[in-house]
């Protein structure tokens, strides 16, 4: 009795079959659970911004009452992107290292220049653009510490005149345009991460970084739906279904553009079966069937992929409560599916010994470093991030003067 | 009030600031001229030496003497899977009858890395076709792929072909872990840092030899300096009197351990 409770709250000691080198065979896997958050969540970055892109960029106006929420959501988890690493790290204090003597062959460091310059440059200043004259209204409307708050992030520039305006719009236009390679380049490059590790077949992939950037995109679109419509049924307001029906749209072309990819990425190794190509359908029909076969693809591939392409075509004879559940759902199997996928991708690689002659079974551990209990609280911290956010600038209390031309409650759009 | 100046200032304040972090990788260029190999004496001097280390799979018992040797000397933690060195054992079954095959089934293990020696296997000697002994250590890449995704420098190559790593340096993302092809580092449970063989490198630094040629009874490990052959060197007749392999030679990391006799199941 006391041993499974112990296994359940400390260490899981994982198993070996086959032979695998002597310094992999440790308690658990070099990288667990905290590194699979670290791709799933910045891919939710990337993909939220995106999604934001299409209104400012593409000018996809029904995606207008979400424009705010994306690049909110974005932020809240570029927020807590890194953090799952430096939690991960043998030295986290001495992770400044990286920016400050980057080795600069190493994908890893660079992906610090690029988080930064996304956070920076990006994110921050197409929101503080977006949002200036707001910020300059809302600090003569509000009173207290929301009146200090905003008026310290008007940065003291409190013309609000039409040209002042119109230069805002302009140059968040251009940051916009900026941001989507930048978007691209913040998710390939950790797809890069693992693609560029050679001596790992399960990684070292060229298409490594595309898979990341389509996988990226699906699961930011799928967050945004699901974000929108638990904001709409906390405030009790109706969804714009103009707005979900478009989303739904976007999700499904995004997520056919995916799965093709990733098919043909398994269709290529099946066919070429290079060295270890043994090792990998065994993992794929044995140690990973639950999170490959059934969470990345069943789950969230075929049954969104079946649903949403229904709705393209049948929209019309599916009624509103309806299309809104399955919209809801398929965000929902979609978002899990691209964790599933991020797991497969960052376990899957070490599950298998690099001497292709053994395997690992591994349980996640409840409590430690790289348990499911630390990373469900790493899980949850955007989600708090983007409720205090939302709170303080996408009120309903307050009016919205930015570029968002109708407000988030307003039905009518 | 024109409120485009300030904004211009802004603009101009963050991108100051990022050009700054751009800027800063030069810092990195001017530490790596200061530093010094962690472990060598003052006079020693990395650019006079090339070290090389061969190994003759026929010629290794399986005593695991080395990889305690290694243990010791450079106070590898004990658990069983850390190990800067170990021992493989291979056994190569006969085919099955009617198989029309060369060979049968592959058996490979390592107890403990081989410490202390291999007890008997359970495979019976008849079912046997051959078996055999194979040191592993870092395989001291020329193009290695550990030293090029180390976010901070801290492994780094010698001017002598050692790969080391600064353990002051280090923070500990394993990265390079998982890019060594060969399984030869461990994130160490004491320094939370990269941990490899360093061709005991406070030794060879010293004119002395590493600690698992040093004891090795069978002689299957052949160390040696290139820029500085000795008379009737070992190394060069280790070369010119075998054929020589590497480890994974397709992924073209450029191993600067050879192995002699190596049967194509060792990976």
């Amino acid at each position: 009795m006391i041993m499974p409770i112990t296994q359940v709250l400390a260490e899981v000691a994982p198993h070996f079959e086959g032979y695998v080198y002597p310094n992999e065979s440790g308690t658990h896997p070099l990288w667990g659970v905290l590194i699979v958050l670290y791709p799933y969540i910045t891919g939710l970055v990337a993909g939220a911004f995106i999604m934001a892109s299409l209104v400012r960029v593409f000018q996809v106006k029904p995606l207008e009452p979400v424009y705010r929420l994306s690049l909110l959501t974005a932020l809240a988890f570029l927020l807590c992107a890194t953090l799952p690493l430096l939690c991960h790290l043998g030295h986290p204090e001495r992770s400044y290292q990286i920016m400050i003597t980057p080795h600069l062959t190493s994908p890893m460091a660079i992906f610090g220049f690029v988080y930064a310059w996304y956070l920076m440059a990006v994110l921050l200043l197409e929101l503080w653009f977006d949002y200036r004259r707001d910020f300059v209204a809302w600090s003569e409307i509000e009173t207290g510490w929301r009146r200090i708050l905003y008026r310290t992030l008007a940065l003291g520039m409190t013309d609000v005149s039409d040209k002042s305006v119109a230069l805002d719009h302009k140059l968040s236009w251009i940051i916009s345009i900026m941001g989507i390679p930048s978007a691209f380049l913040l998710h390939g490059y950790v797809g890069f991460i693992f693609g560029s590790i050679k001596a790992n077949p399960w990684w070292g992939n060229a298409i490594m970084p595309i898979i990341f950037i389509l996988s990226a995109m699906v699961s930011g679109i799928a967050l945004c739906v699901f974000v929108y419509m638990v904001l709409c049924w906390l405030r009790r307001r109706a969804v714009d279904l103009r707005c979900l029906d478009m989303m739904g749209m976007y999700l499904f072309y995004a997520l056919v553009i995916d799965a093709t990819v990733e098919a043909l990425d398994w269709i290529h190794r099946a066919y070429s079966a290079e060295e270890g190509f043994h090792v990998m359908e065994y993992m794929a029909q044995e140690r990973l069937f639950y999170t490959l076969s059934i969470g990345q693809v069943l789950m969230g591939t075929l049954i969104p992929l079946l649903v949403l392409g229904t709705l393209q075509v049948a929209r019309k004879y599916v009624p509103d409560i309806v299309r809104k559940r399955l919209y809801f759902t398929c965000g929902v199997f979609v978002l899990i599916g691209v964790l599933a996928m991020r797991w497969n991708v960052v376990m899957g690689g070490q599950f298998f010994s690099k001497s292709l002659r053994g395997v690992m079974s591994y349980k996640l551990e409840f409590a430690g470093a790289e348990g499911w209990l630390l990373g469900l609280v790493l899980l949850s911290l955007p989600f708090i991030i983007l409720t205090v956010l939302i709170k303080l600038f996408l009120s309903e209390r307050l009016p919205t003067e930015g570029h968002v031309p109708h407000r988030l409650e307003d039905p009518s759009i | 009030m024109n409120s485009s100046i300030p904004r211009r200032r802004i603009l101009a304040t963050f991108g100051g600031v990022f050009a700054g972090l751009l800027a800063l990788p030069a810092a990195r260029a001017v530490k790596k001229r200061l530093a010094k190999a962690p472990g060598a004496p003052r006079d020693y001097d990395p650019t006079k030496h090339k070290w090389l280390m061969c190994i003759d799979v026929d010629k290794c018992i399986g005593c695991g003497l080395c990889a305690d040797a290694c243990k010791t000397e450079n106070h590898v933690p004990e658990a069983a899977h850390y190990f800067r060195t170990w021992i493989e054992r291979y056994i190569i079954r006969k085919p099955a009858a009617g198989s029309a095959t060369a060979r049968g089934e592959v058996q490979v293990d390592s107890p403990n890395g081989g410490r202390g020696g291999f007890a008997p296997t359970l495979v019976p000697r008849e079912e046997i076709l051959k078996s055999f002994f194979v040191p592993k250590l870092c395989n001291l890449c020329e193009d290695s792929p550990c030293t090029q995704v180390c976010p901070v420098g801290a492994t780094f190559d010698a001017p002598d072909g050692a790969v080391l790593i600064d353990p002051t340096y280090c923070i500990g993302c394993g990265f390079c872990i998982q890019a060594c092809p060969y399984g030869c580092r461990f994130l160490s449970p004491v320094t939370k840092t990269a941990e490899k063989c360093t061709l005991c490198y406070h030794r060879i630094t010293r004119g002395l030899k590493p600690a698992c040629v040093e004891t090795c009874p069978a002689q299957a490990r052949v160390f040696g300096d290139l820029k500085n052959p000795v008379e009737d060197d070992p190394l060069q007749a280790f070369v010119r009197n075998n054929k020589v392999n590497t480890l994974k030679p397709h992924l073209g990391t450029n191993p600067r351990v050879l192995y002699a006799n190596l049967d194509k199941e060792v990976r």
